[in-house]
């Protein structure tokens, strides 16, 4: 038998070999399907490791508060830009008081805008971010030159600014900008800091940003009150269920809302875990496209293989025809054509795993140019099991039908056929 | 014994599309006989050697190849005995395209149960038949009387009991298919059973008998007076 399956192995590549423009065509649907297993697999690991690598960055004991109510799993509508204006701070004030929130360890509030920013003739279009003082701490940065601003002067209106690295080479290049005057909508700020280099957290790039005291940021660059984000570091990632509670019965007791449910609340609380939730949905639903892509794609290559299996076999009469003359049983000759089948899949599937693996790269590659460097490249042994496992499905299930039509040919009929 | 047939009948179709073929033929053949079979075009030689060579089944009447009935036989092992015990040598010549002489005569081997030195078998056949020279081209690039030579060499490969040849000499010229009988003849000389299906007289007396068919009936069966000798044959060619 198992020369046999040599023999028809032989065989299958001769012809395979003898027509190669056509062997091609037939497994094209083979290869786009496997490449896309493969691409499936690799580029869904590498961004949930992306994702997780943002999520850990923000680590799993913060809480954030937004404006707006949202359900379970979209985003709050804050989060898609529309302006609501629901969080204030008092709200901030409050979560921050123990007898509130036992286990907040650090609260910090944002309220961000976009400005020019000038020094001398250097004028550029930033990004500015009020916070408070403690902001450095809930996202681990560490200054490179100076100091962040204080809490006295978060509260005394004080007008001093700290700038990303990035922020800061747009507008100092290679000059001290410590104590240097920078103008925000012709107020002076002078420059107390300099953040180092920190790279993306939770999908935002800090240092391209330039900070000033939360209060200064509300009340004369932006004229407003309300802030975009409260941030909450909790003592510990046990405590962060009942942390959110409190949260949310802190921030009802300051809205006035006496429904306990949610469904009345003008802010959202989220954390890392429902990010996750909420991320792991969207690339779900992904997957589940790519996936549907693949298996029609398979389907329409089997398809095509079945079809010139057929021409195959009828090509190839006298051939079947001569060989059940010298002894071969239907089972032989069954077993040729289905080894025939399951050859082209398997090279099909070997060029889909070279092709699939070869665009996993390449999209690493544009992943880690655009700085998305938390992009690993998974090339998991499981895709490619899973790829040589369906193309001798395919080439089971699309090979057994001209395979046993082959084997019924009569042999003088076969022999005679022109 | 090696064939018995009694009452032999053919038919194709069913119902109102019936062709009747062979209408009852008995004879015995014995091994290391040479046997023409020959007659008109449509007469059922081809279809009574597809039958002896048990590609097909017969319609009614008994048909004893070594001494069993093979209308017991279930296809699988109607192959095998094809496999172990018969080789054909058709007019169309029938090799593989695209592959080379040696592996041609593997083919049969390739079925058997006989696992063992494949290559050298078929290379100690091909030189025996005078195609030592000839193993790795390809089915292509020989001359016709060659590849008959190849055919004859793969239907010897697993050593049968009987050669079947329908019209071995049909497609070749005058010289080939002297070539051709005369290895036919030699083998018979070896002692192989050999069954040739031809309309030609001379091509068939290389044979010591002559069964005679017209419209599915054997109308002559009898032994040939003056046989041809090849040897004497291939000094009159020089
Ligand atoms: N598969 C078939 N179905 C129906 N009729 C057939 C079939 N095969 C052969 N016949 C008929 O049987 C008859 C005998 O055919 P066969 O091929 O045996 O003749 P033959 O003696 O070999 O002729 P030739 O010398 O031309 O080769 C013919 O009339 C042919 O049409
Ligand atoms: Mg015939």
């Amino acid at each position: 038998m198992f020369e046999n399956y040599q023999q028809a192995i032989k065989t299958s590549s001769k012809t395979l070999l003898a027509n190669k423009g056509r062997s091609f065509l037939t497994m094209l649907g083979i290869i786009i399907g496997v490449s896309a297993v493969i691409i499936i697999n690799t580029v869904g690991a590498g961004a949930q490791e992306l994702i997780l690598a943002q999520i850990k960055s923000i680590g799993t004991d913060k809480i954030a508060i937004l404006p707006g109510n949202s359900g379970k799993k979209e985003p709050p509508a804050s989060a898609l830009g529309i302006v609501i204006t629901t969080l204030n701070y008092e709200d901030m004030l409050a979560l921050n008081k123990k007898n509130n929130v036992a286990n907040a360890e650090i609260v910090v509030a944002y309220s961000n805008g976009n400005a020019n920013i000038s020094w001398k003739s250097n004028n550029y279009n930033i990004n500015f971010t009020g916070t408070t003082h403690q902001h450095p701490e809930i996202i681990n940065s560490e200054l490179d030159q100076g100091r962040f601003f204080t809490k006295k002067e978060e509260k005394d209106f004080s007008r001093v600014i700290v700038l990303g690295s990035e922020a800061k080479k747009e507008l100092f290049g290679d000059s001290d900008a410590i104590g240097q005057k920078v103008k925000i909508k012709k107020h002076s700020f002078e420059v107390i800091g300099v953040n180092k280099e920190k790279g993306t957290v939770g999908f935002e790039n800090y240092d391209d940003k330039v900070f000033i005291p939360l209060r200064t940021a509300q009340s004369i660059i932006l004229g407003i009150n309300h802030i975009n984000k409260i941030i909450i570091k909790v003592d510990n990632e046990k405590n962060i269920n009942h942390a959110i509670e409190d949260v949310k019965n802190t921030i009802r007791e300051q809205h006035n809302i006496k429904d306990k449910t949610g469904e009345k609340d003008d802010f959202s609380v989220k954390n890392s875990a429902e990010g996750l939730d909420m991320i792991k949905s969207i690339t779900d639903a992904l997957r589940y496209f790519l996936a549907a892509m693949a298996a029609l794609s398979l389907l329409v290559g089997g398809i095509g293989i079945m079809n010139i299996m057929l021409v195959s076999v009828s090509e190839r009469t006298n051939e079947i025809g001569l060989r059940k003359a010298l002894g071969a049983n239907n089972s032989n000759i069954t077993t040729q054509f289905l080894i025939e089948t399951i050859t082209i899949t398997l090279l099909g599937g070997s060029f889909g795993i070279i092709l699939g693996i070869l665009i996993s790269f390449l999209i690493f590659i544009i992943a880690k140019l655009l700085n998305y460097n938390d992009w690993e490249l998974i090339i998991s042994l499981n895709s490619i099991l899973i790829s040589v496992g369906v193309s001798i499905t395919i080439g089971l299930i699309f090979g057994i039908y001209p395979a046993k039509k082959a084997s019924k040919l009569d042999p003088i009929i076969a022999l005679q056929y022109e | 014994m090696l064939i018995k047939i009694q009452n032999l009948k053919k038919q194709y179709g069913e119902e109102e599309l019936i062709t009747k073929v062979l209408h009852g033929l008995s004879f015995t053949i014995n091994q290391g006989e040479f046997i023409s079979i020959m007659g008109p075009s449509g007469s059922g030689k081809s279809t009574l050697m597809h039958i002896l060579g048990l590609l097909d089944r017969l319609t009614k009447g008994q048909y004893e190849f070594e001494g069993q009935d093979v209308s017991k036989l279930d296809d699988n092992q109607l192959a095998k005995l094809r496999n172990e015990k018969i080789g054909f040598v058709f007019q169309a010549f029938h090799l593989l395209p695209k592959t080379t002489v040696l592996e041609n005569v593997m083919l049969p081997l390739a079925y058997s149960s006989d696992k063992k030195n494949h290559i050298a078998k078929a290379k100690k056949i091909l030189e025996s038949v005078d195609l030592g020279h000839r193993l790795n081209y390809y089915s292509n690039q020989i001359s016709g009387g060659e590849k008959q030579r190849v055919a004859i060499a793969r239907a010897l490969v697993n050593n049968p009991s009987v050669i079947f040849a329908d019209e071995p000499t049909g497609n070749l010229d005058s010289k080939s298919g002297k070539q051709v009988m005369e290895l036919l003849q030699n083998l018979n000389d070896q002692g192989n059973t050999i069954i040739l299906v031809t309309h030609e007289t001379q091509t068939a007396e290389h044979a010591n008998r002559i069964i005679q068919l017209k419209d599915g009936l054997i109308v002559n069966d009898s032994s040939v007076k003056n046989k041809r000798i090849a040897k004497n044959e291939k000094i009159l060619v020089k």
